[in-house]
């Protein structure tokens, strides 16, 4: 293990940080030359969120064939892989131990180096699998457990100037999905009702202090919430189209007020999204009008790369591997993992 | 015929490896070491003392459950894994039939005992060399367990670390018939787990894909999902 130069420059990336098990094969850090996802969110629906044992459950079933589906679709065998990359972490500790320890076995099996990859920075290179990177960078991330505003100077460099101070977006979102009685995950579904609604309920802006960076979704949460009690207690029905559309109207301007700022006060070549609620609609639209005019290059990927995926694992892994980085095989499972720079 | 064995469904660790029925060699541990940091560099290292590849090895055996949901599904991923990727049998051993294995040459009733928090066990009844389950592999309440003891009429022999948490309780209601095993049979052992392995058929390849822990008890939010249902029926 340990060997620097590669063969072929083939990566094999699995990610289980959460509910979705997963595998992929990378080439030289851009190509996908396979990419396979095994969703749960139809096993975690009945509880309405992620159930951590049911989740590891699922995981441990899975793995083998996942693997061997990404394996398959790319018609490689182990020996023309260079190296092995896993999320480990942050996470659900339970789900990340299942990708890692398949990673040690796989790796010491066929004799590969192991790389451990900070699932943020694997959501911001899923940029590097549709255009390079160029530094210096911006980049947003937002899914169901984060929101943060990551500098990137360089390949491998990495500054948080902004995070959640309380709840995620992603999980605003879910839990205002469950007020809406929206079925899990219920993201997706707010996006969609408050692109038909017309009118909107003016709920607050929260943006802290003034040169802030950092954000609070709980305040927007229990301003839902309190609104949906209060028209109840007066009998009144309310308009889901109408609260989801003021909602996410909320999210989306302070999200991108945030990263327009840090983006102009940064000076960045480029700004990207990434994360499940990248996927957004709302959010992807107002980020490109406002950086469009701005000047300013934004990109976000293709829907399937900003959900939890094995791809952008490999795209990270890379850099990384280039960078000398390896993993061992006493590697365990790290739930609270900071980003931390390998530069 | 070279056998790996991998036990981790508890706090104590232990691989061994077996060739053509010898021990070659075997580490048994108990020590606070989560076991994804400890499991797999053990199997590095006993190989690498052997003097073994993986691709020498021609079937793998893990303690498949029940006992602590992370410890089995770590052993199980790696064992899983391994088999897989190196195209060699898995076959799984009950984490308890594998306890109850150690008492060796005893003819009697054993009862091996996991524990599972807040007044319950992993347990099972097996009788002598044969390890016949008399009570299969479940998830109970000591008091249970206790009970269906008492009923046999018979000596029991309980063996685990575990015992010691329940042994006022044990000695309570079965008095005389209550047997405890040295302390030395205590801690599970790989060579033991492919003892058991060598008894069973050899699956097919194609089924490691398939192999699953034995939980022997459903995930606590799915329990009160289904109490629900039965709740809604009822209404």
């Amino acid at each position: 293990m340990g060997e620097f130069i590669m063969k072929n420059g083939m990566i094999l990336a699995i990610e289980s940080s959460c509910d979705e098990t997963a595998a992929a094969i990378i080439r030289n850090g851009k190509e996908i030359v396979s990419n396979v996802v095994a969703s749960q969110i139809e096993s975690h629906k009945r509880f309405g969120g992620v159930v951590p044992e049911i989740a590891s459950r699922h995981h441990v079933e899975q793995i083998t064939m996942v693997i061997e589906e990404a394996l398959a679709q790319a018609n490689l065998k182990p020996a023309d892989l260079d190296a092995v990359a896993v999320t480990e972490g942050p996470g659900l500790v339970g789900a990340l131990l299942i990708g890692i320890n398949a990673a040690k076995a796989f790796a010491f099996a066929n004799n590969l180096p192991i790389v451990g990859v900070h699932h943020i920075a694997g959501h911001i290179y899923a940029n590097a699998l549709v255009q390079p990177m160029e530094f210096p960078l911006l980049a947003l991330v937002v899914s169901g457990g984060h929101t943060e505003l990551v500098y990137m100077k360089e390949h491998g460099s990495f500054e948080v100037i902004g995070e959640t101070r309380d709840d995620a977006a992603g999980e605003a979102y879910d839990k205002v999905a469950r007020v809406l009685n929206l079925p899990y995950p219920g993201g997706p579904r707010i996006d969609q009702l408050a692109h038909e609604g017309e009118e909107a309920v003016p709920f607050p802006r929260v943006w802290l202090e003034e040169d802030s960076y950092d954000f609070s979704f709980s305040g927007l949460k229990s301003a839902v919430i309190n609104y949906k009690h209060n028209m109840d207690q007066r009998g009144e029905q309310i308009s889901p189209t109408a609260v989801a559309k003021g909602f996410q109207e909320s999210v989306v301007e302070v999200l991108t007020a945030k990263t327009l700022r840090a983006a102009r006060e940064y000076q960045v070549k480029q700004v990207i999204a990434a994360g499940g609620v990248a996927a957004n609609r709302g959010l992807r639209t107002s980020l490109e009008a406002v950086f469009n005019e701005e000047g300013i290059p934004f990109f976000v990927p293709p829907l399937k790369l900003c959900t939890d995926n094995a791809a952008m694992i490999g795209a990270a892994a890379m850099p990384m591997f280039e960078a000398g980085m390896r993993g061992n095989l006493m590697m365990n499972g790290r739930p609270g993992m900071e980003l931390k720079s390998w530069v | 015929m070279i056998w790996l064995g991998i036990e981790t469904a508890n706090t104590p660790l232990s691989v061994a490896v077996v060739k053509d029925g010898k021990v070659v060699a075997e580490m048994v541990q108990n020590i606070k070491l989560t076991h994804s940091a400890g499991a797999m560099p053990a199997i590095e290292e006993i190989l690498a003392r052997v003097g073994l590849k993986p691709n020498d090895l021609d079937a793998i055996a893990v303690s498949e459950g029940p006992g602590s949901y992370t410890g089995v599904r770590i052993g199980v991923t790696l064992a899983k894994t391994l088999a897989w990727t190196l195209q060699k049998p898995l076959v799984g051993v009950s984490s308890l039939q594998a306890l109850a294995a150690n008492v060796v040459l005893y003819n009697g009733m054993i009862c091996p005992v996991f524990d599972a928090r807040r007044g319950n066990v992993y347990t099972a009844v097996y009788q002598g060399m044969a390890l016949e389950a008399i009570v299969d592999d479940y998830h109970a309440h000591i008091d249970d367990l206790l009970e269906r003891l008492k009923a046999l009429e018979v000596p029991i022999l309980f063996v685990g670390t575990d015992v010691d948490i329940f042994w006022e309780n044990i000695v309570e209601v079965l008095g005389d018939q209550a047997v405890r095993a040295p302390f030395s049979f205590d801690l599970p052992r790989a060579t033991e787990v492919i003892r058991v392995a060598t008894k069973k058929e050899l699956p097919n390849v194609e089924a490691t894909h398939y192999f699953v822990p034995q939980y022997k008890r459903i995930a606590e939010a799915e329990a009160n999902w289904l109490k629900e249902q039965k709740e809604k029926q009822h209404e």
